[in-house]
Formats: structure tokens, C-alpha cells, sequence
């Protein structure tokens, strides 16, 4: 049952994505990415992570893609003329495709790690997913998390800066 | 649970699909659109191993990729707005400017 479910997504999310590559106009590519997010929140939820799920839906579907429209709609972008010569195109297919076979041919040769920590299902759901998530981000990982709102200013500044009328 | 290797498998594809639209593509914003698409990627081979391994890590990892790319949403948008202003055009190859 849950690998029939997972093939039927994976299968959605694959032809969405490859729609965000092929179409011509970018607001089609705009909600195809939406599709592959959502297909990407219901793998997080397969995968006992509810939180990482809605973040993926708040964060990304929500207000990264609203951003991404937004910005195509302001400039009103046309439908592209046409593609990069075909070299081009040629080349980097080559290179995508050969990118994923190496992928898989590694993956065929190595075994999984069997180390296992801590965390499982029972805890997950003992404890719940967001705790779990929290006591990681304020003890082992606090000083990332402070960098990260230095980061998040540097964002602030150079979106401030580039949308002044002269740069 | 299924085994990890569906899901790495599925991440490495929408990777590789995302790589060619990188490389394929004149559309800035649809360039950029594919850069969000492998950090996803990414981020579900990130929490695949997380559970795969029981460690809560992976998914904080995770948080932080998706920071980065807030971030780089705001400011990459920023600058495909001053391009438009000044060229007219979001074209990759109309970015010319520092070419010998």
C-alpha cells in the first residue's frame, strides 16, 4: 500500500518538475514547481517528519513561490522565443543525465549504513516532532541558528539596496 | 517504512532534472526556479537519511537550507529586478556586460 502510494507521487512529482524544465511560459513552470513541493511535503510526512511538511508548504509553496510569481508578474515576462542553441542544450542534458547515473551506479554498489540513533518512531510520536526539532536547534546547533540571523540581515540589506532607483 | 534507496533514487532524478534546467534554460527566473527545485532535493535525501539513521540532525540541516534559500529568493529577485530596469530583458544571455 505505502509503495504504491509512494510510486503514484514520486511518479507526480517527477512529470511536474520535469513540466517546470519544458514549459515555455514561466508562470506554467511557477505552479508546476508548486506540484513538485507539495509532492515533496507528502514525502516528509511519509517519512515521520510533520514539521519539516508544513514548513515545506508555509516556507517554500507559500511564500518563496508567491515571491516567484509576484516578480514574473511585475516584469511581465514573455514566453521565451526560443531555446539555447542546441549544443548547448545537447550538452547539458549529457551532463544532467550523467549526473544521475553516477548517482545510481553508486547507490547500486554501496549498502546502506545500519547506525542508528536514537530517534524513532515511538519517540516521534512520545515526544512529538517539533520538540525534537527544537531541543536540537537550542543546544547543539545554537550557534548556527544565531549566524543564520546574521545571514538573514545580509538578505534584508542587499534586497534593500538593489531594489533603490540607481544602482 | 520503505527502504531509503526509493527515496534517494527519486531525489537524485528530480536533482539531475533540475540540473538540466540549470544548464538548458535562457528564462532567469525559470533558472532560478530549478536552484530551488535541487535544494529540495536535497532536503528530502536529507531527511530520508535523518530517518534512516534516527538522528534528528539531518532535519535541522534542513531548516537551515531552507533560511539559505529564503535568502537567496529575496536577493536573487532583487537583482533580476535591477537587471530588468536597466536591459529591458531576463534573458541569461543578454548578460554581457563583463564578457571580454
Amino acid at each position: 500500500m505505502e509503495s504504491i502510494f509512494f510510486l503514484v507521487v514520486a511518479a507526480v512529482a517527477v512529470i511536474s518538475s520535469i513540466l517546470v524544465v519544458t514549459c515555455k511560459n514561466p508562470i506554467n513552470s511557477a505552479l508546476s514547481l508548486v506540484m513538485t513541493f507539495f509532492c515533496l511535503a507528502t514525502f516528509y510526512v511519509m517519512l515521520d517528519a510533520p514539521f519539516m511538511a508544513a514548513t515545506q508548504v508555509i516556507v517554500y509553496a507559500g511564500a518563496i513561490m508567491v515571491l516567484i510569481i509576484f516578480v514574473i508578474m511585475l516584469l511581465n515576462v514573455k514566453a521565451e522565443s526560443g531555446k539555447r542553441g542546441s549544443h548547448a542544450v545537447f550538452a547539458g542534458s549529457v551532463l544532467g543525465l550523467f549526473a544521475l547515473f553516477q548517482t545510481v551506479w553508486f547507490l547500486s554498489k554501496g549498502s546502506m549504513t545500519g547506525a542508528t540513533g536514537t530517534m524513532d518512531k515511538a519517540q516521534i510520536i512520545s515526544v512529538g516532532h517539533v520538540e525534537l526539532i527544537g531541543k536540537a536547534l537550542f543546544t547543539d546547533f545554537l550557534l548556527p541558528f544565531e549566524i543564520t540571523s546574521v545571514l538573514l540581515l545580509a538578505a534584508i540589506v542587499g534586497a534593500v539596496i538593489l531594489a533603490k532607483k540607481k544602482i | 517504512m520503505l527502504a531509503i534507496e526509493n527515496y534517494l533514487i527519486l531525489s537524485a532524478i528530480l536533482f539531475s532534472i533540475g540540473t538540466i534546467g540549470v544548464l538548458t534554460r535562457r528564462n532567469a527566473i525559470v533558472i532560478f526556479m530549478c536552484i530551488e527545485m535541487m535544494l529540495n532535493a536535497v532536503n528530502l535525501t536529507f531527511i530520508a537519511f535523518s530517518r534512516h539513521l534516527g538522528n534528528i540532525d539531518g532535519q535541522v540541516f534542513v531548516f537551515f537550507v531552507m533560511t539559505v534559500a529564503a535568502a537567496e529568493a529575496a536577493v536573487g529577485l532583487a537583482l533580476m529586478i535591477a537587471f530588468f530596469k536597466n536591459r529591458e530583458s531576463i534573458d541569461v544571455e543578454d548578460v554581457n556586460l563583463m564578457k571580454l
